[in-house]
């Protein structure tokens, strides 16, 4: 008990490790028993992370649950964990929506052994990401995510799957590029990767380097941080990469994909960003601001134009985060200022619009695959009038997709109207462009369910089974429920965020 | 007397060589079992020598010191610091995991075996080195064997072009490092040849700006540097693969160490006013090298030319005169050492049986090698860089040390870390995955058990180190602590 009480983020974070070494081990020839053991081996996790839940002390500052023991000490690198209440909730929905994915991945039927070891390895890549206390470790673990998705876009992907991973790959390598010289360059001047230390240190420092001023090499710095988040949320312009990622890789990745790994980026901007870079946040937040209403609205338009239901979705996303975006950027400019009340709104609803993402994505994702798999089309032009053929089907797709709509009563809406409501002070004219958004946002999630389940039935399914199995169910129940359960009651998530945002931000 | 284990490590290949040479042709069971045992107990011994070392005592431990020609102040003096002890653990794995992929090896198995650990007791033999002649006496023992590795048993294309080009380079290459080892040996008047004392010669500073760059660049043709590297791609290609693999595995590494420990830390104050614009040669061998290798279609050159573009990257950490450049170049010898010998197996296994490396003709190995695609791809992520594995424990602090001395390189010297991404993911692709083409259905097989071991000893230690780096980084770091102190000092 002890050891588990002093270690249960290390236990959490390389129990997926663990599992996937046991599942190589395990007789590929069966499948069954693999996908049963890394279903039950990635519910550890899950309920490992429900403890931390339970045990968070919400009221008290810091990090918690901190450990610490020295990794890489000949370049003062360590192995340094802890949870906050930005993280923590990340660290939940990661651990929630990999079961999930794997029970979405039961339909693998091709080298099942190699596709769950790598979802699990990804599970702790992730997961680490959230858990990093010290800027090297973080470093390493938003890279090591990378291999099994690429991996998993690349092996298990649909057509175009060699051209989307590459670029997935160079795009995402090529923006922490900027983040690892700048880590470097951190390192160099302040003398430690320990985060906690470069809050203090790295904001106050006032020398001039490498015979600049020290606010050009900030800014330079900040814009590196920047891009590299900006390329993973991802923001537009950076954002070529994810319709092509998504639309390719097999269902649990795209869910994986947009549940998890585009939090990463939005991740890094609240845990590295904003306290590292306060003043150059504040003065560039207006850029940001811009760029996330042009997501806001360009991804609403581009995903109203596509006729591919997986492209829909998938450019969604890119709506979708910019409203988190766009919460981040208000919360930069307003800090400190008369209006910082509002900030603190706003990041509210930026964390909590992260984590209802993280589960409405995730779910339309997997609803898109479940057609897939029976259709072999993801033309909405060859769907229609679907819903009498599977009715348990349409209902959840509909619940769903009013989720990711916006309606009041689910987990969208209230995230959503959180960050319109802090950042309406704050950046008037961006927040009510970004509301016409909204609107397109019902425009296409309306075209979507109107092209796929209602009209005349085509004629073409009328004799494949098409109703939805117990297993897939099972998959999207979770997150239907909590959909709702935030829409009505999101005190139980909001808290915490916003106990850790105002200390922060207020 | 304690027992002398870097000896017996450093003769165990020779005397079990000169054993191979003298049993029967015929024999090559014999001669297979007398090989793998040899360097097992080399392996198994540089394995306990590496363990035994004391780190907080630090400097040069095993040490022995034989008077051989006392009237020129030569002596059989050895022992191994924090910097050499990692080449000498790798040199004795390269050689195990050499012989166990070479197992297959039917043309003159014999005299194969027997010039391959007369190679190994000269790569050994400079590693442990602490006396000027006696390092040029086991360099050249190294080199030689070379030729005739190449020339008898290479790709039948290029091998005499390539072994000839080989020869020329090194030594004349060593030659010049020669004139400079001599010219400390007369300017010092201490009359020795022990690097130990040389160290604390106390040559001018006029001196030492004249001599260091041609002991330096002397060692670095071997060690690849711009524009000096043009023989290694050449060569990598044209060996058999338990050669490349010792070539670029260990040989290149003898280069940059012989640099290291002969040029840096015996004229400091020379190393001080030249490696600042040298630094500027190892950026265009990093990223010059990348490119290169990203337009080749030969899926070995690709390899060769990556070895140029990562030894660049030790030559940049030695150029940045940091102490973080220095531990980052001495881990990266060691990783590149292991994943340029893993590459070079795995291109062997792959050419066996395909009997061509035109990339665009390969295709699809992975469904009947996945042990060798794996590997593979292990050694390709140590080779972009990818955080959890050796490649990047070396690399990031180079970077670091690179910050410190030349911002501006390091930024450009990053883009190498993209080109490589892209040209390993390329390849993997089209060599392990997408179909097979026709020709190669039905006939190709999978790799024997043994190479199997070999590919996953290699594995192993690059994720090992990229893992847990303690096990290597602070005993890196002790032996940078002498070198911090030699140019601190002088």
């Amino acid at each position: 008990m002890d050891f588990i009480n002093s270690h249960l983020l290390s236990l959490i974070l390389f129990t997926p490790t663990v599992a996937a070494a046991v599942v190589m081990l395990l007789p590929g020839a069966q499948p069954k028993l693999l996908r049963w053991v890394a279903l039950l081996a990635s519910l550890v996790p899950l309920a490992l992370s429900l403890v931390a839940w339970m045990r968070f002390d919400m009221f008290a500052g810091g990090f918690q649950f901190e450990e610490l023991a020295g990794w890489y000490t000949s370049i003062g690198s360590n192995y340094h964990l802890g949870v906050d209440g930005l993280s923590l909730p990340m660290v939940l929905l990661t651990t929630l929506l990999t079961p999930l994915c794997i029970l979405a991945a039961f339909s693998i039927q091709e080298r099942v052994r190699v596709f769950l070891a790598l979802f699990l390895l990804l599970e702790t890549g992730m997961l680490g990401v959230f858990l990093s206390l010290d800027l090297l470790l973080f470093f390493v673990f938003w890279e090591v995510g990378l291999v099994p998705m690429y991996f998993l876009i690349n092996q298990w992907g649909s057509k175009n799957r060699d051209y989307a991973s590459l670029k997935f790959l160079i795009y995402t390598m090529g923006g922490s590029l900027g983040l690892l010289l700048a880590i470097q360059m951190l390192r160099m001047v302040t003398g430690t990767f320990d985060l906690p230390v470069l809050y203090e240190r790295w904001p106050s420092l006032d020398q001039s380097l490498f015979g600049l001023p020290i606010a050009t090499v900030k800014t330079i710095a900040f814009w590196a941080f920047t891009v590299a988040f900006a390329i993973k949320v991802p923001i537009w312009p950076f954002h070529t990469w994810l319709p092509d990622a998504h639309t390719e890789a097999p269902t649990a990745g795209s869910m994986i994909l947009a549940g998890v790994l585009l939090k990463l980026g939005a991740y890094g901007f609240l845990r590295l960003v904003l306290p590292l870079y306060p003043a150059q946040a504040q003065a560039f937040a207006w850029v940001l601001a811009l760029l996330a209403v042009a997501a806001i609205v360009f991804g609403a338009f581009a995903s109203w134009g596509q006729t591919d239901f997986k492209r829909l979705v998938a450019y969604s996303s890119v709506n979708h985060m910019g409203f988190v975006v766009l919460g981040i950027a208000a919360a930069a400019w307003a800090r400190g200022t008369a209006s910082a009340a509002d900030a603190v709104i706003a990041m509210n609803g930026a964390v909590l619009q992260m984590f209802n993402h993280g589960l409405s994505a995730a779910g339309m994702f997997f609803l898109v695959g479940v057609l897939y798999e029976r259709t072999h089309t993801r033309e909405l032009n060859d769907y229609g009038g679907l819903f009498p053929l599977a009715p348990i089907y349409g209902g959840i797709l509909i619940f769903t997709s009013m989720g990711s709509l916006g309606l009041p009563g689910l987990g969208g809406f209230v995230s959503e109207f959180l960050v319109v409501r802090g950042s309406w002070p704050i950046f008037p004219v961006f927040t009510a462009i970004a509301m016409l958004g909204l609107l397109l946002t019902g425009a296409y999630v309306l075209k979507a369910i109107q092209k796929v389940l209602h009209g005349p039935v085509n004629a073409r399914w009328k004799e494949t089974a098409l109703e939805i199995a117990p297993r897939e169910v099972v998959a999207i129940a979770p997150l239907m429920v909590l959909m709702l359960v935030i829409g009505l009651w999101p005190a139980w998530l909001l808290n915490v965020i916003n106990a850790a945002v105002s200390r922060l931000f207020g | 007397m304690t027992f002398p284990i870097l000896s017996i490590i450093v003769f165990t290949p020779i005397v079990a060589g000169v054993i191979i040479l003298l049993l029967p042709a015929e024999r090559k069971g014999w001669i297979r079992g007398v090989a793998l045992l040899a360097s097992a107990v080399a392996l198994l011994l540089s394995v306990v020598a590496y363990f035994s070392y004391d780190i907080p005592q630090g400097g040069y431990q095993m040490v022995q010191k034989i008077p051989w020609l006392p009237a020129w102040g030569i002596s059989y003096h050895i022992g191994v610091d924090g910097l050499s002890l990692p080449l000498v653990l790798l040199t004795g794995v390269v050689m195990f995991t050499g012989v166990l992929i070479s197992w297959g090896v039917d043309d003159r198995p014999r005299e194969f075996f027997g010039f391959l650990f007369i190679l190994a007791t000269g790569v050994f033999g400079v590693f442990v080195s602490l006396d000027l002649f006696q390092l040029f006496f086991f360099y050249e023992i190294a080199v030689f064997p070379m030729y005739l590795l190449i020339a008898i048993w290479g790709w039948q294309k290029t091998r005499e072009y390539a072994a000839m080009k080989l020869t020329l380079y090194l030594f004349i290459g060593s030659v010049v490092a020669l004139v400079g080892a001599l010219a400390m040996f007369f300017a010092s008047g201490l009359h020795t040849f022990d690097m130990l004392e040389l160290e604390r010669a106390g040559f001018s500073g006029a001196f030492q700006r004249i001599w260091f760059p041609v002991v330096f660049f002397g060692f670095g043709v071997l060690g690849g540097l711009f524009p000096f590297h043009n023989w290694s791609p050449d060569g990598h290609v044209a060996a058999p693969t338990a050669v490349s693999m010792f070539h670029a595995g260990v040989l290149m590494k003898l280069g940059a160490f012989a640099a290291l420990r002969v040029g840096i830390m015996l004229l400091p104050e020379g190393a001080k006013v030249h490696l600042p614009w040298i630094i500027f040669l190892a950026l265009v061998n990093v990223v010059y090298g990348a490119l290169i290798a990203m337009v080749q279609t030969d899926f070995k050159y690709v390899i060769g030319f990556s070895s140029v573009s990562h030894m660049g990257l030790v030559m940049l950490g030695f150029a940045s005169l940091s102490r973080e450049g220095y531990i980052g170049s001495g881990l990266q010898m060691f990783s590149h050492g292991v994943m340029t010998a893993l590459f070079f197996a795995v291109v062997g296994m792959v050419y066996d049986r395909a009997h061509t490396r035109d990339i665009p003709k390969l295709g699809g190995f992975a469904r009947k090698m996945p042990v060798v695609a794996i590997a593979f791809i292990v050694g390709g992520l140590v080779s972009m860089g990818m955080p959890g594995l050796s490649g990047f424990i070396a690399e990031f602090p180079i970077f670091l040390g690179v910050w410190s001395a030349q911002p501006i390189v390091a930024m450009i010297a990053a883009l190498g870390i993209v080109v490589t991404a892209a040209y390993i993911m390329i390849i993997v692709r089209r060599v392990f995955f997408g179909p097979m083409p026709e020709e190669f259905e039905g006939h190709i097989g999978d790799v024997t058990p043994l190479d199997k071991l070999a590919l996953g000893v290699l594995s192993f230690i690059l994720i090992a180190l990229g893992v847990f780096p303690a096990w290597m980084a602070p005993l890196v770091a002790s032996g940078v602590n002498s070198v911090m102190r030699l140019l601190g000092g002088a």
